[in-house]
């Protein structure tokens, strides 16, 4: 690791000033950027933590949607926004180890973009509104490929608010070793229709899968969408799972997650 | 016995310091003045290195050396320790493994240059900023196209990038040959043998000092194998002579044969420290782990199983290609030919056997023994093919094996692959794991997973393998370059306490708990009382170390030998205390007495007589109460056993899990059943890790694709089933006094077959035809084997 400068502050508005210097970077739980930090794959001139700003720690229910502080963590959602929406907490508490959920947190999740993370899944699935120290961006709008975002250089997420749909589930189909999403697919079935959310698979990052919503909308129930699975094409191929492999689990997943829906 | 003795399960002492963070490793040894070294080290798989410019690194803050292989040319290489014939007799290539790598890298990983430093992240700049021009060529990584292409070589000085090409036993090759074309059937299996990431929670660290004052070298290091390394590096490499060097490997924290061999950064240390005059340290990162400890596996066979139509086998033949990587580890060359060739018969009666063995040079890390070392890579051929085999013919699959089993009237039994078994029972095993694994029961377990939609198999697995290693006179012919005893001291201090100085060297298996109980079982004393000190040359008469499940059969032996001899003096000691003969003296529990008197004397009141010789005749006693032995095996030790296993495989994602596990095994005499246990247990986590999850995988252009935790799957807890172990079924060893074979490897080298012949099971079962899956048996594959 190289050396580096580190601020801690407590409000917003310093963390938004601290972010105006020369290589500064957020940092959130730390559970992406300090592994890559150590390797030197990264070198911030200055981090600034986020992890001391009260009004981006908590969660809680406003207008149907469930507002996550963008410093919260994984295992604080999991357990806080059970009640209000099981879906959403149920994946935070299927991310990582008890020691990676008591540190990583939505905004760092959200703003590193794996593709094969479980965070982007819900809120593209959820169809959520991203809020950060400058604007609020569409979860329809934010992922931009892998490891990409419309964030812009400094720009902090502050909050995200999931509308709360009648029924959701995340079904997560480990990768043997990372154990992040080899694929991943979020189902959540709203009065105006169903949104499906697929992690893992795709090249391009998180994508939603059109087919099974237009199906699943008519008819939310599995034979809705009874050997349907997306192309193969674009789909990522590496040492855990051919494309052709990611495609077929998207349907099996799918299937599973309108069967488990609640 | 003495409570605590030979048979007891007593708890491991030296788990008291382990798990409450007391452990003293490698890595927490930082002497006055300690310097870091970093390594350079090559990015690319295959290259030649036009120049390397040092002097942006040497001008950093802090930076002390910086050392090329141009520092080394005039030290020896790290050699191999067996030397390998080809079948026409010549011998196999061999070629230099420098401290640094000089003219040419040949893996990702390969170091080229060290820097040393106040500090190891000073070290660690510097090394970015060395400058090296290196010319990349093609890599060498498929090892059939490496046989077949000797254009781009991975040693140019060589003619082509096979090391050897063995054949084992050569004389029965034509005999086999011909009994398979006249065989009435004959299965044939092609497998892998994955390659496997040893992993050991603890990276290697070295730390090397220099007293310019003496003279004296110091090595503080990773190593299962203190003696060897000390002895490498004396004989080969840096040419310090023995008694001019310590060696000393404190608390190592694992090693799976990963920590057996000598390594260029232990022999870089203690020259630098030389260079310096101050301690120089190096400790591994993960990545580095990855890329430099030596590898273990990766085998390409095909396999032959010839029978008669009623499943008496007639012959196995196997051509296996091994990968050996870019240099040869110490025993790369023993693995894939002594430890695998010669375990070809595997528990049959078999008549022909015959393994073609072409080890193969490729731009990979060296790959050595691990855990099991060429027995589970013989046993995973020999089992896979036979369980096809079964199923071709529409026998089952423990009944043809007990139709092939030597039976317990046949010992000693001269395998078809030359060993002489010496004991054994694989009957007695087998009805144990029926019992044990209910497989009555497998039917309606059978039928319930179906309800749920899964498919359920059964797998079954029998092995044998070679343990004790190793009758020196036998490995000397085999191309062994070093003896394979051991040796240990027994010093009865004048208090009556004991310290058992040993040359096995424990890095997990609890050896501090386990050899005492051997001692104290003998002398009648209370273990508490017995120490054992291990792992520094200084200390330590001689030993080759902890490997091949070979600590209690060899230098366990060798702690039963002194101690005998302890007993011999102190009757003599005895005899003088109490106006007798040694003749009429007997000695039993801790209690030396005259026969056919009352006269007594206690262990302890000898052992302090013999610090006090007041009164000795010294032509006929001598004082002290000390004695060493070496003991050299008469024969290897052949531990075996009977394994089962059940999966279930869910048909929409291809995952399979592993729902029972059940090990029955014959060790020979057990010292402590709770180690065994144990032992087991781990050696079944790591059979199931390579069954299921773990693959080192290198990219067309030798870049480690699984290069870390993100990629390559280590089991974990809940991959797991509850391990069912049992080793009451034992027959003992015929030739060590102990009477045992070694536990150690046994569960790694069991298991891989066993889940594997589940998973394929399961599939035939649902109507799927598929007549294998090379491991890791992920769920892609089981997937893509089920749709293809
Ligand atoms: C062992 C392990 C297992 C894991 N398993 C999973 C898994 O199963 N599923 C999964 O989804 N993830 C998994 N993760 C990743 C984990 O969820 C991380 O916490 C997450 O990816 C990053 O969150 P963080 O808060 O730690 O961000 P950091 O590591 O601190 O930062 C990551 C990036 O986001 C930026 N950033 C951080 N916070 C903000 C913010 N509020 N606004 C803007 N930018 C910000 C940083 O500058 C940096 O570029 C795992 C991680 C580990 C180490």
């Amino acid at each position: 690791m190289h050396n580096f400068d580190f601020v801690r502050p407590s409000t917003l508005a310093e963390a938004t000033a601290a972010m105006q210097a020369e290589g500064a970077q957020a940092l959130g739980g730390g559970q992406t950027l300090m592994p890559v930090m150590k390797q030197r794959l990264a070198a911030p001139d200055t981090l600034v933590s986020l992890a001391g700003i009260a009004e981006m720690i908590g969660v809680c229910e406003k207008d149907g949607a469930l507002v996550i502080g963008g410093a919260t963590t994984h295992a604080q959602v999991a357990s806080d926004a059970a009640s209000m929406y099981p879906a959403l907490a149920a994946l935070a508490g299927m991310i990582g180890d008890p020691a990676v959920r008591s540190r990583g947190t939505v905004g760092g999740s959200l703003a590193n973009n794996d593709p094969a993370a479980c965070y982007p899944a819900g809120a593209l699935g959820s169809g959520a509104t991203i809020t950060t120290n400058t604007r609020e961006i569409s979860s329809d709008n934010f992922s931009t490929g892998m490891f990409d975002t419309a964030l812009e250089e400094g720009e902090i997420i502050t909050s995200v608010a999931f509308p709360i749909p009648e029924k959701a589930s995340y079904q997560k189909f480990e990768q043997p070793a990372s154990r992040f999403a080899l694929v991943g697919v979020y189902v959540a079935k709203f009065a105006d229709g169903v949104r499906v959310a697929v992690t893992g698979a795709s090249e391009g990052g998180v994508f939603r899968w059109s087919a099974a919503e237009a199906a699943l909308s008519g008819n939310f129930s599995a034979e809705a969408i009874e050997g349907l699975s997306p192309e193969a094409s674009g789909m990522i191929t590496d040492l855990h799972g051919s494309g052709a492999y990611r495609a077929h689990l998207i349907g099996i997943l799918t299937k599973r997650a309108v069967a488990a829906a609640h | 016995m003495a409570d605590g003795g030979i048979g007891a399960a007593t708890k491991r002492r030296e788990d008291v310091r382990f798990l409450t963070g007391r452990g003293q490793y490698t890595d927490d040894y930082t002497p006055a003045g300690t310097t870091y070294a970093v390594f350079a080290r090559s990015q690319v798989a295959h290259g030649t290195i036009k120049s390397i410019d040092t002097s942006a690194a040497e001008a950093m803050p802090g930076v002390l050396a910086v050392l090329t292989g141009e520092d080394f040319v005039e030290v020896g290489g790290n050699p191999a320790g067996w030397l390998i014939n080809n079948r026409n007799g010549t011998p196999m290539k061999e070629p230099k493994r420098p401290v640094l790598a000089h003219g040419k890298v040949r893996h990702v990983g390969d170091a080229f240059a060290a820097v040393i430093a106040e500090t190891a992240e000073q070290a660690m700049d510097a090394a970015e900023a060395i400058d090296a021009d290196i010319e990349e060529h093609d890599a060498v990584i498929d090892m059939k196209a490496a046989v077949a292409d000797a254009g781009t070589r991975v040693h140019d000085e060589l003619t082509d990038n096979v090391c050897f090409d063995w054949g084992w036993i050569e004389d029965n090759r034509q005999a086999t040959d011909e009994a398979i074309k006249a065989a009435p059937h004959v299965t044939t299996l092609e497998l892998v043998n994955n390659r496997l990431v040893p992993n050991a929670l603890e990276p290697r660290c070295s730390i090397g000092e220099y007293n310019p004052g003496t003279g004296d070298y110091k090595l503080t290091t990773t190593s299962q194998n203190p003696h060897l390394t000390r002895l490498l590096i004396s004989a080969f490499v840096l040419g310090i002579p023995e008694n001019k060097l310590t060696v000393h490997a404190p608390d190592v924290g694992g090693g799976f044969g990963s920590k057996i061999y000598h390594y260029g950064e232990e022999a870089l240390v203690l020259a630098a420290a030389k260079k310096l005059g101050r301690p120089v340290k190096w400790t591994a990162s993960r990545s580095e782990a990855f890329l430099t400890d030596a590898h273990g596996r990766d085998h390409v066979t095909k396999i032959e199983l010839a029978t008669e139509t009623d499943g008496t086998f007639i012959a196995f033949r196997t051509e296996t290609y091994a990968n050996v990587g870019a240099y040869l580890s110490n025993f790369s060359t023993a693995t894939p030919t002594f430890l695998h060739g010669t375990l070809m018969a595997g528990n049959y009666t078999v008549p022909n056997v015959y393994v073609n063995v072409k080890a193969v040079f490729t731009n990979t890390a060296p790959v050595d023994a691990y855990r099991g070392a060429g027995r589970p890579e013989a046993t995973y051929s020999l089992e896979r093919v036979i369980d096809k085999c079964a199923r071709e013919l529409g026998m089952d699959p423990i009944a043809i094996r007990r139709k092939n089993f030597v039976k317990p009237d046949q010992y000693p039994f001269t395998s078809a692959a030359g060993l002489e078994y010496d004991s054994g029972n694989y009957d007695a095993l087998v009805d144990g794991l029926e019992g044990l694994a209910d497989i009555k029961g497998f039917e309606a377990r059978r039928a319930e997973s179906e309800s749920r939609g899964m498919l359920r198999g059964l797998g079954i697995n029998t092995y044998i393998e070679a343990c004790g290693i190793a009758p020196s006179n036998l490995v000397g012919v085999l191309g062994s370059r070093v003896g394979l005893y051991d040796a240990a001291t027994v010093r009865v201090n004048a208090t009556g306490n004991i310290s058992v100085m040993v040359g096995a060297h424990s890095h997990g298996q609890g050896h501090e708990t386990a050899f005492p109980q051997v001692v104290a079982d003998l002398l009648g004393v209370d273990p508490e009382s017995v120490e054992i000190v291990h792992g520094d040359t200084s200390k330590i008469p001689f030993g080759m170390g902890t490997y091949g499940s070979r600590s209690l059969a060899v230098c366990g032996s060798a702690v039963y030998r002194a101690t005998e001899k302890i007993i011999k003096k102190a009757t003599l000691i005895a005899a003088h205390m109490m106006e007798s003969d040694a003749e009429q003296v007997d000695f039993e529990d801790g209690v030396f007495s005259v026969r056919g008197t009352n006269k007594t004397v206690g262990f302890g009141d000898v052992a302090l007589k013999a610090y006090i010789p007041h009164d000795f005749p010294l032509e006929e006693i001598e004082p002290g109460l000390e004695e060493t032995a070496f003991y050299d095996p008469a024969n290897f030790t052949y531990p075996s056993g009977a394994y089962a296993c059940e999966v279930e495989v869910d048909p929409d994602t291809g995952k399979v899990t592993i729902c029972s596990m059940v090990a029955v095994d014959d060790f020979g005499t057990v010292v402590n059943p709770m180690i065994v246990t144990g032992q087991v247990q781990g050696g079944l986590a790591q059979g199931i890790g390579q069954a299921l999850l773990e693959n080192a995988v290198y990219d067309e252009n030798g870049q480690l694709n699984s290069g870390s935790l993100m990629d390559y799957a280590m089991p974990r807890a809940d991959d797991l089933p509850n391990l069912v172990v049992d080793h009451s079924h034992m027959t003992r060893c015929t030739h060590n006094p102990l009477g045992v074979k070694g536990c150690g490897e046994a569960g790694a080298i069991g298991s891989p077959p066993t889940v594997v012949n589940a998973v394929i099971d399961a599939l035939s079962r649902a109507g799927h035809d598929v007549a294998h899956i090379d491991m890791p048996v992920s769920p892609a594959r089981v997937w893509e084997a089920m749709n293809k």
